[in-house]
């Protein structure tokens, strides 16, 4: 048997009901290969982070992970509008989510910031109208 | 080293009809049903009480000491817990079902309530702490605690740090009674009088390697009926001296009771597991960093639904509460009393994360059990029928996996099974016929 854990996730667009339901289930595998519980939590809130994105900015998307017994690579996938300024956007605290959003608790201008600050590896393309791809790696030692 | 487990929540195995119900359920997916009947995984049981409300049959019971068992003490202590009295009805006050208990035989009551109130004291000091990890979750129920330490290690910081008030009701009413009479620790029995199984297991077991206060757990269901005898022929109650607990205690049995017991910050309460799983899949995501207290309770309706009650929770809830409007009017029982010192009552250790899911000690086994596990899924229907005696087809994918069942186990892969044997007899037969006929 494989020792590399895949998994496929599809991100729908504007369904908050079930965003974050794919770093949900990460977790759980997580816990069960016994991944330090501290690590597990980076793990989710970076991956949690990049979904609600793909929701809320990029239409929906998809969500690639793979686990070996070093690290997880999670690949969040979009093919909405892109981002016109990266450095702009990780900035803290910039959003361009409209009032709807923000009412509903979401588009404080933090999520990229906090992706970057609990993976170990954080890699973003993006192109405008194309889409945007985070790769984000955690590594478990 | 194997660990001892001891759970109150356990299968009448004569009763067990093997129907399945109650696997499903399971919040921790700790039952399957096996040769017919039902086995709980003791590593996995959390003492919700939920499958004892689920079963049809009443094979799921909750084990609590027997009423004899005081007699084992020179004095008597009861600690009713504040939903017993949402038991009896209008007619029966808090005063006589107290003086009910000391006519029952014990020495001394020291109201939960009371302890209650302690431990909203404890908490408002506590949560004034600016370095604390919010929302602080409620630790006052014990199902609520061994869930996070199987299934949310991420929260076991966020848990507060306190004893429950059955603990401190015990430590306090001990010392009191060794204070004021004189007698001696070993001659004093204390009794919580409970309406959950949870509370049994944290007496009998408790987290960690701490010791409880409690020497024996009844059951609300148990004394019910000896009391309601005693207060149905009880007399006038007026001249014994109480010192009742205020409002705040006694609502702590309601849902929402604790939470809005602490006079500031944003708090929600939330009762039932499978509501209390959704808030906290919640909280590990961070989106309740806003709220300042949780209170979670495993059973429907908090305590007043717990499965070692006798009246049904709406109506109990509809007792206490014209208890708490009683009280309220009363402005002697209004005060809070202020405790001396509320850091006695913190934890002295902390509980720790109990990975129980986990699939193999070495990571590698694991994932590869992991893949394994994801081709066998694959391979059945995924109808998640339970006729397996297993929750879903992928929980038969895990006890295979984990050496604990076999493929078999699923009628289907059984009736493929059976068929390809048929067919393969059937070869045989004919190739036999084949040669009779041709001698
Ligand atoms: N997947 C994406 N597609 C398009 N734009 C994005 C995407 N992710 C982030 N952005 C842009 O970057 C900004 C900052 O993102 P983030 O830090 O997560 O804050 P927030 O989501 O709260 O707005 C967003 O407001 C948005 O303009
Ligand atoms: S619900 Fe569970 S415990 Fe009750 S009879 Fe069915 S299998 Fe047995
Ligand atoms: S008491 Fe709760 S955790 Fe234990 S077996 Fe029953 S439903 Fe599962
Ligand atoms: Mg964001």
């Amino acid at each position: 048997m494989s020792s590399v854990v895949v998994r496929d996730y599809i991100i729908p667009a504007n369904d908050f009901t079930i965003a974050g339901d794919a770093s949900s289930n990460v977790r759980k595998i997580l816990s069960q290969i016994g991944v330090a519980p501290d690590i597990v939590k980076r793990t989710s809130i970076a991956m949690y982070e990049a979904e609600i994105n793909a929701v809320i900015h990029g239409n929906g998307g998809q969500a690639h992970v793979e686990i070996d017994e070093n690290k997880i690579v999670i690949i969040i996938s979009d093919q909405g509008p892109g981002i016109a300024d990266l450095e702009l956007a990780m900035q803290e605290g910039y959003s361009t989510a409209p009032d709807s959003i923000r009412e509903m608790g979401f588009g404080a201008g933090m999520g990229l910031s906090n992706i970057k600050k609990n993976s170990d590896i954080l890699e973003i393309k993006t192109a405008v109208n194309e889409g945007t791809t985070v790769y984000i790696t955690v590594f478990f030692k | 080293m194997e660990q001892y487990y001891f759970h109150s929540v356990t299968l009448d195995t004569s009763k067990c009809k093997g129907c399945t119900n109650c696997i499903k359920y399971c919040p921790t997916e700790a039952i399957r049903v096996r040769n017919g009947k039902a086995v709980i995984i003791k590593e996995r049981c959390i003492d919700c009480g939920l499958c004892i409300r689920i079963c049809p049959y009443h094979a799921k019971k909750a084990v609590t000491d027997p009423l004899e068992s005081i007699k084992n003490y020179k004095f008597k202590i009861a600690l009713p817990a504040p939903t017993l009295y949402g038991q009896f009805g209008p007619d029966y006050t808090r005063e006589r079902i107290v003086s009910a208990l000391k006519q029952y035989g014990f020495d001394y009551v020291f109201e939960v309530a009371r302890a209650a109130e302690i431990v909203t004291n404890a908490t408002e000091y506590y949560m004034a702490n600016k370095e604390i990890k919010k929302p602080v979750i409620s630790s006052a129920c014990p199902a609520v605690v061994r869930f996070i330490q199987i299934r949310f290690p991420n929260l076991i910081d966020n848990l507060l740090r306190i004893e429950s008030p059955m603990e401190v009701a015990a430590a306090l009413s001990r010392q009191e009674v060794n204070e004021k009479y004189g007698i001696p620790l070993d001659e004093i029995g204390v009794f919580f009088i409970s309406p959950c199984a949870a509370k049994v297991t944290s007496v009998k077991a408790p987290y960690e390697n701490r010791k409880s206060n409690v020497d024996g757990v009844l059951s609300i269901k148990d004394i019910f009926l000896p009391l309601l005898g005693i207060m149905k022929k009880q007399g006038d109650i007026t001249s014994e001296p109480f010192s009742l607990s205020s409002a705040i205690g006694v609502s702590w049995a309601v849902t929402g009771g604790e939470s809005s017991a602490i006079k500031e910050g944003r708090r929600i309460a939330v009762h039932g597991i499978h509501s209390v799983n959704d808030i906290l899949e919640q909280a590990v995501k961070g989106n309740l960093d806003n709220i300042d207290f949780l209170e979670v309770l495993a059973c429907p309706e908090g305590c007043l639904g717990g499965p070692l009650v006798v009246e049904n929770p709406f109506i109990a809830k509809v007792n206490i509460n014209n208890e708490i409007a009683k009280i309220a009017k009363n402005q002697a029982h209004r005060v809070l009393p202020k405790h001396k010192d509320v850091k006695e009552f913190e934890w002295k250790s902390t509980v720790e994360y109990r990975p129980i899911m986990k699939l193999d000690d070495d990571m590698m086994k694991a994932l590869e059990k992991m893949n394994m596990i994801d081709v066998i899924t694959e391979g059945f229907l995924g109808l998640d029928c339970g006729a397996c005696g297993a929750p879903s087809c992928r929980a038969l994918a895990e006890d295979i996996v984990r050496g604990d069942a076999k493929e078999t186990d699923c009628i289907f892969k059984l009736r493929e099974k059976v068929n390809s044997i048929a067919h393969q007899l059937h070869q045989i037969e004919s190739a036999g016929s084949m040669s009779d006929d041709n001698k």
